[in-house]
């Protein structure tokens, strides 16, 4: 129970209970079901690429391309829908934008192992490289008039509620999807060799070659999956504002690694959980939904964001160092 | 006679024209308990490359497992025929469970895909149960103890049908309590017919139960003894080839006029009620268990932590040292015990190391760093304490670790200390390194520096100090004057047996 209590995702979740009261007493709207959906929806997008930032953070490395991954893979997506919509569905897009994201993901996973390259560098290379090219042929065009079944799949609710005034509201399929991909990457993590070895790679990768493990199977794994997460996120980002624009993406890497690292992963590697993940995500994203709801600048947002990422990550190194202390202590 | 389980017939190993090993013969039957000893570059670690795997013999060796030739080995094979090596750096996975460090080798080698966790924990439970220890099977690697990572890394050889375990330098990190339970562990194998070779260039406690020892000197087998046959000191006449004789260190000064005294100094949970005296150009030893509260003594005097309690007079004036600036201003230096970690900057020349303390002495009139200055003082410290090296520009981690220790006092003596504290200053170095380090202790002592030297290895106190303090659980048992004593008699007092 103790264990449970001291854990990392106990602290975020009391911050997000926290926070959400401090936001319902200042503006009720907040504390409603209709609110509860919206939000949930607006997390899929960072919620989708926070999954596979966390399997790259566990690996120990980082990846810094997958917004520009995503928007090569978004943008393809958005060219096919033009041309030949009538012709594709939504799981096609899926596959497609998925295939991309994987052949990019895998590109940066070679680069890593082969040239033993840090994996910040190479992804801040490829992300110029990816990105600039998109740039380079599409002069920075937005795309946008996608064919109606786009539109209506974004539209569907698995639950649909009303609101008194009538509106309909309610769980998105887009939010179901997310929640699909945070069980899938759940189950990988926990209860697969794959998804252990992860752990032991990022842990101590001298110790996982010497247990046998292929490292540079491990390696693809790892930046193919980020870059599957980030070719689905290009089309959950189209489905939400049914719009590409190729620089809606790039930038905003920070956010999702600041989202994953506040969920307990480490930049060194051999930590984090799918749970944490989620909790990091969310608690960013409640802080920008309060901020507007309590009227708050949106231009404090980034101020505030980043306290609340000093407070957590010091507070985790504090702890650690505490527990140290008292192991060396007890000995 | 059992046929050994393995058997080297000849065995060379040449790397670019040097000669790692040289034909050499070895045996090792089943159940046996074999110390391989030799100093550093040796050839232990080519020798243990070999039998696991990762490096390949040279044409004309002869490797039998079971009596049968063995064509080519790599390490997965040498895994898979039951030989196995525990690291120094035991391998493990900081961060992962110890059921998992215990059981995910086998997952692994077994090309399962999902993890069970129930039967992972089985798997565990069943590895510790084989050799009787009791681990925390949910707490992280990181948070256990080493000497319990080290168990755990047993475990783990267990889960693959171990047969033969080499650990390499297994006692160098833990106390005296720790190797005991460890030797256990190792009787208890040996019981069920497993094979262990301890590597270690201190084989005192392992000598006690080994059957067996090897001994290799510049890449040739010199023998292989009876364990029983072997001491101490015909041990190390076989490693270095020579017979390391000491002198006794002669204090050429007088027990008057203390540089440094402590006066009913205490610190809750560390150490409690201690007094010495210091005086100039000694060498004191101070020993201890670990824990015996001899470091956290020592730090205190550097500054790092204050004590609760108590004096300290440097030149008889009490003082407060309340950092280390304070310390480096009153003339103190600390060399700490891990030399690498905390003593060097591994990655930066030997040049830059060694200038490190004294940097701020090296600038021009404008506050610039003084090129000449600088030069001309790593030339000066590199030549008077020998230190070899290709360059001043090298990377202090391509050196050996006795150059590297020089480099670590160079640093110090250049920031002229009048109190050298050296926390083990030979750990982890061979005989002949030690001695050299002993000779350079003792002539920073005739320049008229007072050394404390901390050591938990009696026989070098006794052989280097004028007087010895000696710590348990705290206090402070007994001082020394080392001619009127024996290491027998000092030995009781670190134990606390009298």
């Amino acid at each position: 129970m103790k264990k449970i209590l001291f854990r990392h995702e106990s602290f975020l979740a009391f911050a997000i209970i926290l926070f959400s009261i401090i936001i319902t007493l200042i503006n009720p709207s907040f504390f409603t079901l209709e609110n509860f959906f919206d939000l949930l929806k607006s997390f899929s997008l960072t919620g989708t690429f926070a999954i596979g930032m966390l399997f790259v953070l566990i690996s120990g490395g980082i990846d810094l391309s997958f917004t520009a991954i995503a928007t090569v893979s978004g943008y393809t997506i958005a060219v096919l829908l033009l041309n030949m919509g009538d012709r594709l569905n939504i799981l096609l897009i899926f596959l497609i934008a998925g295939v991309i994201g994987v052949l990019l993901g895998i590109l940066n996973g070679a680069i890593i192992d082969m040239f033993k390259i840090p994996s910040m560098i190479t992804t801040i290379a490829t992300s110029n490289i990816f990105y600039g090219l998109l740039t380079v042929i599409t002069k920075g065009k937005w795309l946008y008039g996608f064919p109606t079944w786009f539109g209506d799949f974004a539209q569907i609710r698995i639950i649909t509620l009303r609101t008194a005034e009538g509106w309909p509201y309610g769980l998105s399929i887009i939010t179901l999807i997310w929640i699909v991909l945070l069980l899938a990457a759940w189950f990988i993590l926990k209860f697969t060799v794959l998804g252990r070895s992860i752990y032991a790679m990022g842990s101590n990768p001298v110790s996982a070659q010497r247990a046998g493990f292929n490292l540079r199977r491990l390696h693809l794994f790892v930046y193919g999956f980020m870059g599957l997460m980030a070719g689905f996120g290009s089309v959950i980002q189209a489905l939400l504002v049914q719009t590409v624009a190729p620089n809606s993406l790039v930038g905003k890497e920070m956010d999702v690694i600041a989202a994953v690292v506040l969920g307990g992963a480490s930049l060194t590697g051999g930590t984090g959980t799918v749970l944490g993940a989620l909790l990091g995500v969310t608690l960013l994203g409640i802080l920008g939904n309060g901020m507007t709801l309590m009227h708050v600048p949106s231009l404090w947002y980034k101020v505030i964001i980043g306290v609340v990422i000093l407070v957590s990550v010091s507070f985790t190194a504090y702890r650690r160092k505490q527990s140290i202390r008292k192991r060396v202590i007890t000995e | 006679m059992a046929e050994p389980f393995l058997s080297l017939k000849q065995v060379s190993k040449h790397y670019a024209g040097v000669t790692a090993l040289d034909k050499i013969n070895f045996e090792i039957n089943p159940g046996e308990i074999h110390c391989l000893a030799g100093e550093n570059g040796s050839g232990k670690s080519t020798m243990i490359k070999i039998i696991s795997g990762t490096v390949k013999a040279d044409s004309g060796s002869v490797i039998e497992i079971n009596g049968a030739p063995i064509q080519s080995m790599n390490a997965m094979d040498a895994i898979n025929r039951g030989i196995q090596v525990i690291y120094q750096d035991l391998s493990s996975f900081p961060n992962l469970t110890v059921a998992e460090n215990i059981a995910l080798d086998y997952y692994v080698a077994n090309h399962r895909k999902v993890v069970n966790w129930k039967e992972l924990n089985q798997i565990a439970e069943r590895a510790q149960s084989r050799i009787g220890v009791h681990l925390p099977l949910d707490a992280n690697v990181n948070e256990i103890s080493i000497a319990d990572q080290q168990l755990a890394a047993i475990c783990r050889a267990l889960t693959r049908d171990v047969k033969l375990l080499i650990m390499d330098e297994p006692t160098s990190s833990l106390t005296k309590r720790e190797v005991d339970s460890l030797l256990a562990v190792v009787l208890e194998m040996k019981k069920k017919g497993i094979s262990t070779i301890f590597v270690s260039h201190k084989l005192n406690e392992v000598l006690e139960i080994a059957d067996r020892v090897s001994v290799l000197r510049d890449g040739k087998m010199i023998g292989t003894y009876p364990a029983k046959e072997l001491d101490n000191d015909s041990l190390t006449f076989l490693m270095t080839g020579m017979k390391v004789e000491y002198e006794p260190f002669q204090f050429a000064g007088k027990f008057d006029h203390p540089i440094l005294e402590l006066n009913h100094v205490s610190k809750k949970g560390e150490y409690k009620d201690v007094s010495f005296e210091l005086f100039p150009g000694e060498i004191l030893g101070l020993t201890g268990l670990l824990g015996s509260g001899r470091t956290e003594l020592a730090l205190s005097i550097f500054g790092k932590t204050k004590p609760d309690q108590g004096e300290i007079l440097i030149n008889g004036q009490p003082v407060k040292i309340n950092s280390i600036q304070d310390a480096l201003r009153y003339g103190i230096a600390y060399v700490p015990e891990d030399r690498l970690i905390q003593g060097l900057v591994t990655t930066q020349s030997v040049g830059q190391n060694i200038i490190l303390t004294t940097l701020d002495q090296m600038t021009t009139r404008r506050h610039f760093l003084d090129a000449v200055k600088i030069r001309n003082s790593i030339e000066h410290w590199v030549k008077d304490l020998s230190i070899k090296v290709p360059s001043v520009q090298s990377p202090v981690q391509t050196l050996s670790g006795g150059n590297q220790q020089r480099v670590v006092l160079a640093k110090w003596i250049a920031a002229d200390p009048k109190i050298l504290i050296l926390d083990g200053p030979t750990i982890g170095i061979d005989v002949a390194a030690k001695r050299s380090i002993h000779e350079i202790i003792r002539s920073l002592a005739k320049r008229g520096i007072s050394v404390i030297m901390i050591s938990e290895e009696i026989p070098e106190v006794y052989h280097n100090c004028s007087r010895i303090l000696v710590m348990h659980k705290g206090s402070l048992m007994k001082t020394f004057i080392t001619q009127n004593t024996s290491i027998d008699e000092i030995q009781n007092y670190v134990n606390g047996t009298v």
